[in-house]
């Protein structure tokens, strides 16, 4: 399954379809893509282009229908559910543009869970829970509930949560998407800081230009297919 | 892993208090239901044991063929021999005679002219010797209500409630119109020593407990008794003991077809017994089953609720890299943590209120004015070690069933749309 290929990402003439009534609906059309290592980019493009579609193959949650999906050295396509869950327990890191925090849990719990997953011990997880927490400056708010933190800091506990483990890729879906200007920023700000002091992988599904203004690399999807690869100059960080 | 389920149980009440109320509902039901049926019908098989049947009784062939009509002409002779046959191959049981009769009893005045009358049912039983254990046996000592026990062959116990409508008083003299064991007319006159309430409707509305060598003088029936009953050490009837016994017995007289020969025969073969003793062992299996089926029922449909309602959290966890079977057990995990919980506290509920009614009673007299069953008016229950852990079965398994039919929804959860579905 592993592959000795070197970027983080390769996808070689991927084509996703579904089946809609008695005809296929195509999201995704001969897509070729290659993302290295450290990258800070993000896929952009208006409602139905197949933003989500891609960042679903490029996160193991789904699979392509034609074509050939490497992230990480595994071939997605190839991939059984119980392979493709390990992948994301162990390499991949993930946030939602809702946060989707557990409520019933406290902040710190919340950061932990990815690491029960692993079987790490009482003693790591604490350090790297505490790390992951100061990294996004919330180490005063850890025994608090989801309920008590404002949409800025749950979408910080998220980040916390997707990068605790030091993944090497992490994906986020619209992360901005329900956080007003200034708090779009500060979140922006520490994925960048993240990215450059963990040297982690950062690819976003958005349409926000706050968003945007931040990409060392723009690829514009339309209609299923790749529109446009930019390399940007960033002007938020 | 286990802590963290746990925390999250006993945060998110709706996750755990509908679960643990269900399971703890079901897990008392079973542990009560159990020892009310160990004390209540165990309690009616001791009470017909005591009073009516034996553990086994002995009678003549003649008799038993119509032992409901309690035929004296046809009761056993030569009893004592065959109490020392009894007692000599079966040292371990307990053998004693006892007669029933029926009658009218007459209460004279001053003159010897009948001042008032009614009809009665005679038990005459070994009162007199203490080694025969009748008086335990029969509650005698605490169920005398006036008076004291028969202390003479010819002195008798009258059901107070009879006592107070014949206007009989300890120390007076009541005579007994009956019939001989040889079908000739009985008169015999004994003195009432005192008024008894078994709390036993059977008995109380019109008996009197008379020693069995006074009924034996009064029938003419020397050396004779209705019927030999026998109670084997310990409390609990145990039927394959009692019919080893009373196989054994009638082994040594079958070679005869005299039907004045004795022939034994077990409680669970009288009076239809035998339905209330198969009850009682099958009481704890058909509690647990009733009660893992109806349980199951509401826990599964609670844990699809539950799923609906973690529909996010389960999304999340299947990206975060839980994979569908991880997802699964850890549901299963927490419904035995559920179960546990519940069944720990059902069971103390049920046990506690097992414990406070074998204690007290509950008196169920006024239910029973036109019964005619051997059964004593305050039903008591019987905690048992079964009692301490039958809840559990219940109380994990349906938890365990309902979750593993709630949770297979997790295995058709499509990971392909979860960010769509997130987005939510």
């Amino acid at each position: 399954m592993k592959s000795t290929t070197q970027p983080l990402i390769e996808l070689k003439n991927v084509v996703k379809r579904y089946p809609m009534g008695t005809t296929w609906f195509t999201a995704l059309e001969a897509i070729d893509l290659t993302v290295e290592k450290g990258e800070f980019t993000g896929i952009v493009g208006p409602s139905g282009s197949g933003k989500t579609t891609l960042l679903n193959i490029i996160g193991s949650l789904d699979s392509p229908t034609e074509g050939s999906a490497q992230v990480l050295g595994h071939f997605i396509e190839k991939l059984s559910h119980k392979e493709a869950a390990r992948l994301r327990n162990h390499h991949l890191g993930f946030i939602f543009q809702t946060y989707n925090l557990l409520p019933v849990y406290t902040v710190y719990e919340n950061v932990e869970f990815p690491l029960l997953l692993l079987g790490l011990s009482n003693d790591e997880r604490k350090k790297m829970v505490l790390d992951a927490l100061e990294w996004v400056g919330l180490t005063d708010k850890m025994k608090s509930r989801p309920a008590q933190l404002s949409g800025g800091e749950s979408q910080r506990v998220a980040i916390a949560r997707a990068v605790v483990k030091k993944p090497e890729l992490v994906l986020a879906d619209e992360p901005t998407a329900n956080l007003d200007a200034e708090n779009s920023h500060h979140i922006l700000k520490a994925m960048v800081r993240l990215n450059q002091e963990l040297g982690t992988t950062y690819l976003f599904s958005t349409h926000d230009e706050k968003v945007i203004q931040y990409l060392r690399r723009k690829i514009t999807l339309f209609d299923g297919k790749i529109a446009s690869d930019d390399v940007m100059t960033p002007q938020g960080g | 892993m286990i802590r963290f389920l746990l925390k999250g149980l006993l945060r998110d009440r709706s996750r755990s208090l509908f679960p643990i109320l269900t399971v703890t509902a079901g897990v008392m039901a079973t542990s009560l239901g159990h020892s009310w049926f160990n004390g209540a019908l165990g309690g009616m098989i001791t009470t017909t044991a005591n009073f009516q049947t034996g553990y086994v009784k002995v009678m003549s062939r003649a008799y038993a063929e119509l032992s409901d009509e309690m035929p004296n002409d046809l009761a056993l002779v030569e009893v004592e021999a065959l109490l020392d046959e009894l007692e000599n191959a079966y040292p371990e049981w307990q053998f004693t005679p006892r007669i029933h009769f029926g009658g009218l009893l007459d209460i004279p005045d001053e003159h010897g002219e009948t001042r008032s009358q009614a009809p009665t049912m005679g038990f005459a039983v070994d009162l007199l010797n203490p080694d025969a254990g009748e008086l335990k046996r029969l509650k005698i000592n605490e169920s005398i209500v006036r008076g004291r026990a028969p202390q003479q062959p010819n002195e008798i116990l009258v059901a107070d409630e009879l006592a107070r409508k014949l206007e009989v008083e300890p120390g007076q003299v009541a005579t007994i119109i009956s019939s001989t064991m040889n079908g000739s007319m009985a008169f015999f006159n004994f003195t009432v020593s005192g008024t008894v309430n078994f709390g036993i409707l059977a008995l109380d509305r019109g008996s009197i407990i008379a020693d069995i060598r006074g009924a034996r003088r009064a029938l003419d029936m020397e050396d004779a008794a209705g019927e030999i009953v026998g109670f084997m050490p310990g409390d609990n009837y145990r039927d394959e003991t009692a019919q080893a016994l009373a196989d054994d017995f009638n082994a040594r007289y079958s070679y005869t077809e005299d039907q004045f020969s004795p022939t034994m025969v077990t409680l669970a073969d009288q009076n239809g017994n035998r339905w209330i003793l198969d009850m009682v062992g099958a009481m704890g299996s058909i509690l647990v089953t009733i009660f893992i089926i109806v349980m199951s029922l509401v826990l599964w449909n609670s844990g699809l609720m539950g799923s609906l309602r973690r529909y996010g959290e389960i999304g999340v966890r299947l990206a975060i890299g839980e994979s569908h079977g991880q997802i699964y057990r850890a549901m299963l995990l927490e419904s035995v943590l559920i179960g546990i919980m519940g069944s720990i506290i059902g069971t103390a509920i049920g046990v506690s209120l097992g414990l406070w009614i074998q204690s007290h009673g509950i008196d169920i007299g006024s239910m029973m004015k036109e019964s005619s069953i051997m059964m004593d008016n305050v039903i008591r229950t019987k905690v048992t070690t079964t009692t301490w852990y039958i809840g559990f079965i219940p109380g994990l398994l349906a938890t365990f069933i309902g979750t593993a039919f709630a949770g297979i929804g997790i295995y058709r959860r499509q990971t392909a749309s979860l960010f769509k579905e997130l987005e939510v």
